[in-house]
């Protein structure tokens, strides 16, 4: 079993906390002159998304997290899983919708995502920051008004539903920050 | 290949403040007339507090390879000067500890550290605020200063009596407050609720002076029976929640000072910790008469850092731990 000790901690260590994958978001060392030391540490448990704060005796051990994270290209759903494919090796692994959470509404086929894999099986994905999605269904566009504030809803391709400029019309593919949910500009194409 | 790793992390302008600091430090005690003393920082122990490790070296010496010490601290050395001259004296070093690293901490730092014979411990800590002000004053206006006995800090911001609650009292204070803590002996548990909860409220801008400790952390000050307790004669000095003194009415007792290691040798025990050995010259100093004498050691990188609004003691340390 690998382990880490407390002089090892940084931010994005990967660590075992009551049986759960967690990744250290802040490692602080505390020490009052004359007494123990320890490290207090925030926590994301990464199957929850929680965060939480512990604090450990300096020196102590903790067992490390198996978890990776690696790039992957999403190739298809059979509606119970998402699977995944390692650009690499072309190895395939699924990701149940707890593991795909919020970034269901933003996956098209062959987008790259980062995905975080523990012991084998996918606790996370992250859509690309920016995804190219085709306006499925909204309001006819109104010509020429392209400066003017205002807008609209329009939904996409996978679903998700977006604010968009008056002037978009369905059909056309649009720029989206995933990390937003804002749309960013019209692609050519 | 560039590795921007070599250059410092402080700026010119953080060199200069230094520099100037150590000036106005020896100008503060050459004013007082005490004097500057330099006392070696390997030394052949290792310091016996529970809560201290030191850093080891080997030296060739006649009995083959010999483990000498990095000193965590000037004060046994300066005692053993203190029992043999019976003046004040202070001292500007580098002191070293191992496994001491984060935002406050170095394992390298400048300490300040010195000695007023005949003087009480509470003039002492208006000695050393009027030098940290000193300091700060081209920096930083400070607010009126404050002080609370360790227990009066407790109560004001914890809502807790430190010197009459118990183990299981403090660990569900921090539990309240989500933070998960270790498990640890009742002083740990105080030391927690001091970092964890205390030192977070502590008002900002001011000088806060914390005297009378629980006499389980009475370290080398010596202790005073009060109308139903026992304190240590200590005090420390925040500011901005920061630790940035430490200072004892001087335990002179020296068979008291031979239970104090005994019981920091019995602490180390339990946690299965290195025993080190009592520095006998030391202890012969004592027993040879440390005259009546308050003491205080000063983290200067911390001053510097605070007085320069950093949020750390890295950016004021030309290569700290990690660029060495």
């Amino acid at each position: 079993m690998a382990t880490y000790t407390t002089s090892e901690f940084r931010s994005g260590l990967k660590i075992m906390i009551d049986a759960d994958p967690c990744s250290i978001v802040e490692n602080e060392f505390v020490k009052p002159g004359k007494g123990q030391a320890f490290n207090r540490v925030k926590i994301r448990n990464l199957k929850t998304g929680r965060m939480l704060e512990k604090t450990y005796k300096s020196g102590e051990s903790v067992e490390a997290a198996d978890v990776t994270d690696i790039d992957m290209q999403y190739v298809y759903t059979d509606g119970e899983f998402w699977y995944f494919m390692d650009p690499n090796s072309f190895e395939q692994i699924s990701a149940d919708k707890d593991a795909i959470a919020d970034a269901l509404k933003w996956l098209k086929e062959q987008d790259l995502c980062a995905v975080t894999i523990w012991n084998g099986a996918i606790l996370n994905v992250t859509p690309p920051n920016f995804v190219e999605l085709k306006v499925a269904q909204t309001d006819p566009g109104l010509r020429g008004d392209t400066t003017g504030g205002g807008n609209k809803p329009a939904t996409l391709e996978t679903g998700a539903v977006v604010k968009v400029p008056l002037f978009i019309d369905q059909g056309e593919i649009l720029k989206i920050d995933t990390r937003t949910g804002d749309y960013v500009s019209r692609v050519k194409g | 290949m560039v590795n921007p790793t070599w250059e410092p992390r402080t700026s010119l302008h953080v060199l200069e403040v230094r520099a100037l600091f150590l000036t106005l430090i020896r100008q503060f005690f050459i004013a007082r007339d005490i004097l500057e003393v330099e006392t070696p920082a390997l030394g052949s122990h290792a310091s016996i507090d529970a809560n201290i490790s030191c850093i080891s070296c080997l030296y060739p010496a006649a009995a083959g390879l010999t483990k000498y010490y990095l000193q965590p601290s000037p004060e046994y050395a300066m005692k053993r000067l203190l029992a043999h001259e019976s003046r004040s004296i202070y001292q500007l070093c580098k002191v070293f500890r191992e496994g001491e690293f984060g935002r406050w901490h170095n394992p390298e730092f400048t300490m300040l550290e010195w000695y007023r014979v005949e003087w009480d411990y509470q003039a002492l800590a208006a000695e050393t605020e009027q030098l940290i002000k000193d300091l700060l004053q081209p920096h930083r206006q400070l607010d009126a200063s404050e002080v609370y006995t360790y227990q009066s800090l407790f109560q004001t911001y914890a809502d807790i009596n430190p010197l009459s609650t118990s183990t299981q009292a403090l660990k569900k204070l921090l539990q309240a407050h989500d933070i998960n803590p270790p498990e640890t002996d009742y002083d740990g548990f105080l030391q927690l609720v001091q970092t964890h909860l205390i030192e977070p409220k502590l008002p900002r801008n001011k000088l806060i002076r914390v005297i009378d400790y629980p006499e389980s952390q009475a370290a080398l000050a010596r202790t005073r029976k009060t109308a139903n307790t026992m304190v240590a004669e200590r005090f420390e000095i925040f500011l901005d929640g920061v630790e940035l003194a430490n200072g004892y009415q001087e335990l002179t007792d020296v068979v008291e000072q031979r239970t104090r290691f005994q019981r920091e040798l019995d602490g180390r025990s339990a946690q299965s910790n290195p025993l080190p050995i009592i520095d006998e010259r030391f202890m012969a100093a004592m027993a040879s008469g440390l005259p009546e004498c308050a003491g205080v050691a000063v983290g200067v990188d911390r001053v510097l850092a605070l007085a320069l609004g950093h949020t750390g003691i890295h950016e004021v340390i030309t290569f700290p731990f990690d660029r060495i």
